[in-house]
């Protein structure tokens, strides 16, 4: 059915019709909408049965999470930002358990300096924590992912983490088709566990492991998450079999063909780098968008087979690797070895920064004219940030970083473009 | 009502002989029925006090959850010594996630029991006093005040065993420990630090809170059996002596958890709803030289460079424990602390 709705609220009610039984969360921004909503639905028993439980921190609320997948029930908790670095330890977890759980990520970044906004520096510090990572492009693609999460997460034994843009989709209101309850439960089966606390069948979860046996099991672990290359375009197209629509799958590429260069993004820039990139087809430049959906697994083939032509890749990150730079690119550097494609990082939109189509048009144009450096900022304030190093280097006692930048700039930080 | 004219005990020990008991009034360990849901095989150290307190309270609480219960795990020694892949001495259901996750770990598995209509398995988390008072503190707190129905045993021996002995918020003053080393002008742990955790479970208004000591069996099973009566957040703390940590002999578990109770150092009481409803009392009682001395993390309290006026602080310790608790037959009855208004609200109406 078609609703102009809430991403948070499409969120919601999408998990709702997967049929938890535990939702466990405990409140941060972006992610609020999301759990305020789901709380509403068990309240009023729209959502049953299921038990909702305000935990006391993000590390309870995986903790709570992991106890109720263990117990067979399927399971499902929203966070973002210092919220899942909070539950890290639970997150590595809850996949070494092999325990399905599912869990939104609002993206957001992460500070000091503390800072609500949209980036994707929280899910890529948990990139190799063993959970299968998707991204949303849109608020129809987040609901939809959910469904295709648990029914991977199940049939694996694997946890999922549906990634979508705080803000920028989680505060949004789009039209989405949510699906009827009849459609869900033709797409997901009943949760059958691989392990179950059980007192007619005992068994022990969490034994010990030494150096005779733990590199199997992480071996093993990695080997499940191979199969879910194979599993994920599967299962899309069995959603697009029942659902008529396209959501999910490893990538996807937009005008591709012939394009000699390719901007590589994840999440929801993707629809402003659409129009961008229409804009300069028309003006008769080879460009293209390849979106990676599925980031864990990395899908190596995928991004090589849809980048082989391509003579620059560019690659759109919304974060950033302190130290080396980019994330994303020095996984599909990984994936192209042996091509000759140029490949750019750019690094865009840390913590609320506005991606616009006027900069990424003048990125793709310096790509093409051969002036994008290996490494760069998207609108980064020279000015600003030379001011501080002066600064530094003036004098000892220059102070926090953010107090003077915020001096600098003679605003609020409220603004955030 | 029916009483026992002549009391038998073991020698020196006020333990009753099983075999004077009527077969009714023994306990889960004395019968053959018992679980054995920790079996034996598992790599404790001789003399073990959390082995022995985990066998008690788990084969208590199976027997009163005719058999369906599940147990979360912290990190620590019970978990390591109980565990070691691929094998598990468990013969429940029995998962470890973390070490500073079990209360709310359990808080899922209850959780996801209710939805599924399997109120008759009953949820247990445990873990020692590390993993309780310390790192899982939150969790725990988190578990009690939104009064989940989950029984939470914490055997406690007073420091990170597992880890090398190194101090936690349960270690009493004095002790020596990896990192209270007995050295400088106080030596051991600090005086005016640490936490009574059952003492703050009772704050949170929770239905049932009781100590016990691995001494004394039957009133340590009386306790589960009681706390598994219940419905909501339940928390037992045992006091589990180490005979590596407190650097005592093996055979001396018992006698020392014992001590620690006839000395007015550990406080044996329950409560409900908040309030004190019994209180143990000291049966002989002794001065804390008694229960200090077989321990050599004591050690540098006595001997050459004897430290009297330490020893006098710790008995100071114990007989305010007295007074408080009203722990002597003939003494005061225990005082009050006011009770949180959870306590009401749960109990008129329990979970």
């Amino acid at each position: 059915m078609l609703e102009q709705i809430e991403g948070s609220r499409a969120v919601a009610q999408s998990v709702a019709l997967c049929r938890p039984e535990v939702v466990c969360a405990y409140p941060i921004s972006p992610q609020t909408h999301i759990v305020e909503a789901l709380s509403e639905l068990v309240k009023t028993g729209r959502l049953a049965p299921c038990e909702f439980i305000n935990v006391e921190s993000e590390f309870a609320a995986m903790s709570v999470a992991i106890g109720a997948s263990a117990a067979g029930a399927r399971a499902y908790t929203a966070t973002a930002s210092q919220g899942l670095l909070f539950m890290a330890e639970a997150i590595f977890n809850a996949s070494g358990l092999g325990l399905p759980i599912v869990m939104t990520v609002a993206n957001r970044a992460i500070g000091a300096p503390i800072n609500i906004w949209n980036d994707h520096t929280d899910s890529m510090s948990q990139r190799d924590c063993g959970w299968i990572q998707v991204f949303a492009e849109t608020n129809q693609e987040a609901g939809d992912l959910h469904l295709q999460a648990f029914r991977l997460g199940e049939e694996l034994s694997l946890p999922v983490m549906v990634c979508m843009d705080g803000f920028i989709l989680t505060h949004a209101y789009e039209r989405v088709d949510l699906p009827s309850q009849a459609q869900v439960d033709a797409f997901l089966p009943r949760y059958e566990p691989r392990q179950v606390l059980d007192p007619a069948e005992p068994v022990t979860i969490g034994a010990m492991v030494g150096p005779e046996a733990f590199m199997e099991v992480r071996y093993l672990a990695h080997a499940k998450q191979m199969q879910a290359l194979e599993r994920i375009p599967e299962i899309a197209a069995e959603f697009r079999a029942v659902f008529g629509r396209e959501a999910g799958g490893l990538v996807r590429s937009y005008r591709i063909e012939g394009a000699e260069t390719v901007v590589v993004a994840l999440g929801s820039v993707l629809g402003t780098l659409k129009d961008t990139v229409d804009e300069l087809r028309d003006a008769g430049m080879a460009v293209g968008v390849l979106g990676v959906t599925t980031f864990r697994p990395f899908p190596a083939a995928a991004v090589r087979e849809a980048l082989q032509g391509a003579r620059r890749v560019v690659v759109l990150e919304k974060s950033l690797a302190i130290g080396t730079g980019g994330i994303v690119a020095a996984n599909i550097k990984t994936a192209l070895a042996g091509l000759p494609a140029a490949i750019h990082t750019v690094v865009a939109g840390l913590g609320g920064r506005a991606i616009t189509r006027a900069s990424l048009a003048r990125t793709l144009h310096a790509a093409v004219d051969g002036t994008l450096e290996a490494l760069s900022f998207m609108d980064l304030d020279w000015g600003l940030v030379n001011r501080h190093l002066e600064r530094e280097r003036a004098r000892r006692r220059s102070g926090p970083v953010a107090e003077a930048l915020l001096r600098d700039v003679g605003t609020v930080a409220a603004r955030v473009s | 009502m029916s009483h026992q004219p002549v009391k038998f005990y073991q020698t020196g020990t006020f333990t009753v002989g099983n075999r004077l008991l009527t077969p009714e009034s023994r306990t889960v360990q004395a019968s053959e029925a018992r679980a054995n849901a920790l079996n034996s095989g598992h790599r404790a150290c001789q003399g073990c006090g959390e082995a022995l307190g985990a066998r008690y309270a788990i084969d208590a609480a199976m027997r009163a959850a005719n058999g369906r219960l599940i147990a979360a795990n912290a990190t620590g020694c019970l978990e390591v010594f109980s565990t070691p892949y691929p094998e598990s001495s468990w013969q429940i259901p029995w998962i470890h996630s973390l070490f500073g996750n079990a209360a709310a770990v359990a808080t899922g598995i209850a959780a996801a029991l209710k939805v599924r209509g399997e109120a008759q398995t009953r949820v247990i988390a445990q873990g020692g006093d590390g993993g309780t008072t310390d790192i899982g503190f939150g969790c725990l707190s988190g578990m009690f005040e939104r009064n989940d129905d989950v029984l939470y045993i914490c055997y406690d021996n007073e420091a990170y065993m597992n880890t090398g002995v190194q101090r936690s918020s349960a270690t009493p003053p004095s002790a020596r420990t990896a990192t209270t080393p007995a050295q400088g002008a106080q030596p051991g742990n600090t005086f005016g630090q640490g936490k009574n955790v059952p003492l703050i479970a009772m704050a949170h208004g929770i239905p049932y809170v009781a100590t016990a000591t691995v001494a004394e069996l039957h009133d340590l099973e009386a306790k589960v059996e009681r706390a598994m009566a219940i419905r909501g957040a339940r928390y037992i703390h045992i006091l589990v002596p180490c005979p590596l940590g407190w650097g005592a002999a093996s055979q001396d578990t018992i006698r020392l958890a014992r001590l620690a109770k006839e000395s007015g150092l550990f406080p044996v009481f329950e409560a409900e709803f908040g309030e004190v409803t019994s209180v143990s009392k000291i049966r002989r009682h002794v001065p804390v030289d008694d229960y200090l001395k077989p321990q050599r993390r004591f050690s540098h309290l006595f001997g050459p460079q004897a430290d009297p006026q330490t020893v006098a602080h710790l008995q100071r310790l114990a007989d305010r424990n007295i007074r408080r608790f009203g722990l002597l037959a003939d003494g005061d009855a225990p005082e009050r602390v006011p009770v949180p208004e959870q306590a009401d609200e749960r109990h008129a109406a329990p979970a």
